[in-house]
């Protein structure tokens, strides 16, 4: 100990102390970090396909190892998907938002240019780059048993300030825009809370258990099954659609009753 | 009793002689009508509001739509009272809506779900007292800028425009306090936004916000104050000031449209009974008809959906109901600005847009103290301006409306950006921009065309309509026959007022002659008689040539075959 300590002002100590808090970091992480099981296993065809499918339609942005581009000037061109899961391609190519239409403030959702087997092979290939979350199974998104208080709770706090209470979709920075979420499939919803796509943060287990996670899936399900009781729901846009509709179709209803009781008897 | 005894047989006699005369009032009336008067002796009284005249157009019943939405307002919100509890006591929501089962929530919000779903038409009432209200605020705004554009607030209007004004004010109280009431996160982002307000008010902000609350926001008395507020002193101020309204509408007659036989001490319409009765009373059951209509078939502030309030959440386009719409916007357009003196925050970035909304509903208010000052007219006026003949007038009203309407969309900058893929960033600086620009150039362009439609009809008038047919006389000159307007259309269009701008000095103060020049500096000035006999006169020489050439017969040679 003495001699330990009798060395600790030499040159090389400080070289050492960050080794050791670097291992010790590292280490914890490598340990503790979050890890989803991979559910799924592809085999190697599938890699092998989905590589062959990366090449002809990722790579241009992505990069040939999947490792990401930047162009001359320096921007990322496509981020690199080391490490993103199955689960994230999954939600991209499954609702059509990459291969990406054109660029813009951020990827629009379209008809899905890959077909499921196709994009299956894709979240194989991704997947072999690296460890990340995967396709969620059946069994995690079994919504018969949700809990629909708990997932509206979470989701009025963690996500309506961005995709409106009744997830009609909102405005974000910039011309980016958070989606309207009615009609999107479930296992798309989960995939896009776990692996955050765009602008969107990531809920990853550890802050968001699958079953929250589920009981979120749920309650949107639920909304949209509830529709609107009150009849049209004018978007579910809130107080500006319904000034909108007092203003044109309501004013015009009552314009045209003046118009008539005002008009000279013939 | 000793007052009344002398008098019956005169109210008596008084109606049995009118009955002789043949009105067709008094021959409804003398069916048992004369055992009523003789107890209440308001024979007079009906006599007087049955020939009580009112001119007919179309532009003149916003205020019955207002009023009648009002009616609707008290009927459908007294069945919803029977079901509403005011009260913050937090319960555990066991009612049919299942996203929300098992949730903490107010009372206040646990009952208006049990009204929604549960109590029979009880979401089909919410939806017709919110529905109404909107249509109440509508009715009133375009109600308000009918008198405006028209002039109707001159003297000696000045007074009951300051209380149809408040009457504005207090229906902006009313919702605002109503839509509170849910106890939503949607009400109660609102309310958190008026608390902010309030506590940005130097000095006395944090107190009155406390007074308020009953302490720190969101507190538990808010609810069953605004409910007091709402169901008890706004409504009894608005039924009061509709008293005074409609008093000195009586005292006052109704102004008309400049027409043929119509001037300041006359009201050429239709009595009120029969003809008013059967419109009004048909009016109001449409006013009901259109409310319920969409009431039944439209959605509208699905509480369930935003959910019980808390503190935390705000969701993604939230937004007040439409008439304080424009008092969001401000803020939403005003940079971050503030600053600290002796430890005090001072929130520039509150204080201004508040300065500016007491700016724009002073100038409302005050307009038409403004104006008659500006013209120094002293006269009662009955009859009403056509907006393009007061240009400035006119302008500046537009330029007002752009500004509300530039803030009502400043509030809406988010469903904008989302609806019509713009960057929220690029709007709020395009509003920004545009309040100031906007409006001035609404101003320019309104006064222009005001301008441009009275030269026009001073046209009009002297040369009459064109009729596109050419006459080429002997000598080769073209002429085209015109048809001259009828007295009864020339009249309209040759009525108005003309003011000139005064200049400074003879007890016109420098200030007032630059007011004036604002107003009328630019000026078309109306056809003089001399103008129109003149006018008349080339005409009829030029249709003594067409006629001497055509015989006069107009038809073109096409025609002819």
């Amino acid at each position: 100990m003495k001699a330990l300590a009798a060395r600790r002002h030499h040159p090389m100590a400080f070289v050492v102390i960050l080794l050791l808090a670097l291992l010790a970091t590292g280490g914890l992480y490598a340990a503790l970090q979050p890890r989803s099981a991979q559910a799924e296993s592809y085999s190697q065809d599938d890699v092998a396909a989905g590589e062959a499918l990366f090449l002809a339609n990722c790579a241009t942005c992505h990069g040939t190892t999947g490792a990401g581009e930047v162009d001359a000037e320096g921007n990322a061109t496509g981020p690199s998907l080391v490490g993103v899961g199955a689960a994230a391609v999954d939600f991209q190519v499954g609702t059509g938002r990459m291969p990406m239409q054109m660029s813009g403030p951020q990827a629009a959702r379209k008809a899905p240019q890959m077909n499921e087997e196709q994009t299956r092979q894709l979240a194989a290939y991704v997947a072999s780059l690296g460890p990340g979350p995967s396709v969620p199974d059946e069994s995690t998104l079994d919504l018969a048993n949700a809990d629909l208080e708990n997932g509206g709770n979470i989701f009025r706090i963690n996500c309506a300030m961005c995709h409106n209470a009744a997830g009609a979709g909102g405005a974000l920075t910039r011309g980016k825009y958070a989606p309207a979420l009615g009609g999107v499939e479930s296992t798309h919803i989960y995939e896009a809370m776990e692996t955050g796509p765009q602008n969107m943060p990531v809920f990853n287990d550890d802050n968001l258990s699958p079953e929250d996670k589920r009981d979120v899936v749920a309650y949107l399900k639920a909304l949209e099954e509830n529709g609107s009781p009150g009849g049209i729901s004018l978007g579910s846009l809130g107080p500006v659609t319904e000034g909108l509709y007092a203003w044109t179709i309501v004013l015009a209803l009552l314009v045209g009753c003046t118009v008539w009781l005002g008009a000279k008897a013939k | 009793m000793a007052t009344t005894t002398p008098t019956k047989p005169t109210a008596a006699s008084a109606s049995g002689s009118s009955a002789a005369q043949g009105g067709r009032m008094m021959k409804l009336g003398a069916v048992g009508g004369a055992w009523l008067d003789q107890r209440v002796s308001g024979a007079g009284f009906v006599k007087f509001f049955a020939r009580k005249i009112f001119p007919d157009h179309w532009s003149f019943m916003f205020g019955e739509v207002a009023l009648y939405s009002f009616v609707i307002l008290l009927i459908s919100g007294t069945f919803l009272t029977m079901f509403f509890v005011p009260s913050m006591d937090e319960v555990v929501y066991e009612g049919i809506y299942a996203p929300l089962q098992g949730a903490h929530v107010s009372r206040a919000f646990e009952s208006t779900l049990h009204l929604s779903f549960e109590v029979k038409g009880g979401l089909l009432f919410r939806q017709m007292h919110h529905w109404a209200a909107l249509v109440f605020m509508v009715a009133i705004f375009v109600h308000m800028f009918r008198v405006f554009f028209t002039g109707a607030f001159r003297k000696p209007r000045e007074l009951n425009w300051l209380v149809g004004f408040s009457l504005m004010i207090l229906g902006m109280v009313a919702g605002f306090s109503g839509y509170s009431l849910p106890d939503d996160v949607l009400s109660g982002n609102g309310l958190r936004v008026v608390d902010g307000l309030m506590k940005a008010i130097p000095i006395v902000g944090t107190y009155l916000s406390m007074l308020l609350f009953g302490g720190e926001f969101p507190g538990h008395d808010i609810i069953p104050r605004l409910f007091t507020i709402h169901i008890l002193l706004v409504p009894a101020a608005i039924l009061g000031l509709i008293a005074i309204h409609l008093v000195l509408l009586v005292l006052h007659k109704h102004t008309q449209y400049p027409g043929p036989g119509r001037t300041d001490r006359n009201v050429v319409g239709f009595p009120l009974f029969p003809v008013y009765t059967a419109k009004a009373g048909g009016f109001f059951f449409l006013v009901f008809g259109i409310i319920a209509l969409v009431s039944a078939t439209t959605a509208i502030n699905g509480v369930w959906i935003y959910g019980p309030y808390d503190p935390s959440p705000v969701s993604a386009g939230s937004q007040p109901d439409w008439y304080m719409l424009w008092t969001d916007g401000g803020l939403r357009l005003i940079p971050g600005w503030e600053f600290t003196i002796f430890g005090y925050v001072i929130s520039l970035n509150m204080l201004i847009p508040m300065a500016i909304y007491g700016a724009l509903l002073a100038f409302l208010a005050l307009y038409p103290f403004i104006e008659s000052w500006v013209t120094g007219d002293d006269r009662e006026h009955h009859v009403l301006d056509l907006p393009y003949n007061t240009p400035v007038r006119t302008g500046l009203g537009v330029a007002w409306i752009s500004i509300y309407v530039i803030l009502a969309l400043a509030a809406t900058n988010d469903l904008i950006g989302m609806k019509l893929h713009l960057s929220i960033n690029d709007l709020t600086w395009f509003f920004r921009i545009g309040i100031f620009v906007i409006p001035v150039l609404m101003f320019y362009v309104t006064k222009r065309l005001c301008l441009s439609m009275q030269r026009q009809r001073r046209d009009l008038v002297l040369h009459g309509v064109e009729t596109s047919k050419v006459v080429r006389l002997e000598d080769g000159e073209m002429l085209e026959i015109h048809e001259p307007l009828n007295e009864y259309d020339r009249w309209v269009l040759v009525q108005h007022d003309d003011f000139r701008p005064l200049t400074a000095g003879n007890g016109v103060s420098s200030l007032r002659a630059a007011a004036t020049s604002f107003f009328f500096k630019d000026r078309i000035s109306p056809v003089t008689p001399a103008e129109l006999r003149e006018a008349m006169a080339h005409a009829g020489h030029e249709k003594h040539e067409i006629d001497a050439l055509t015989g006069g017969d107009y038809t073109t040679p096409d025609q002819r075959h």
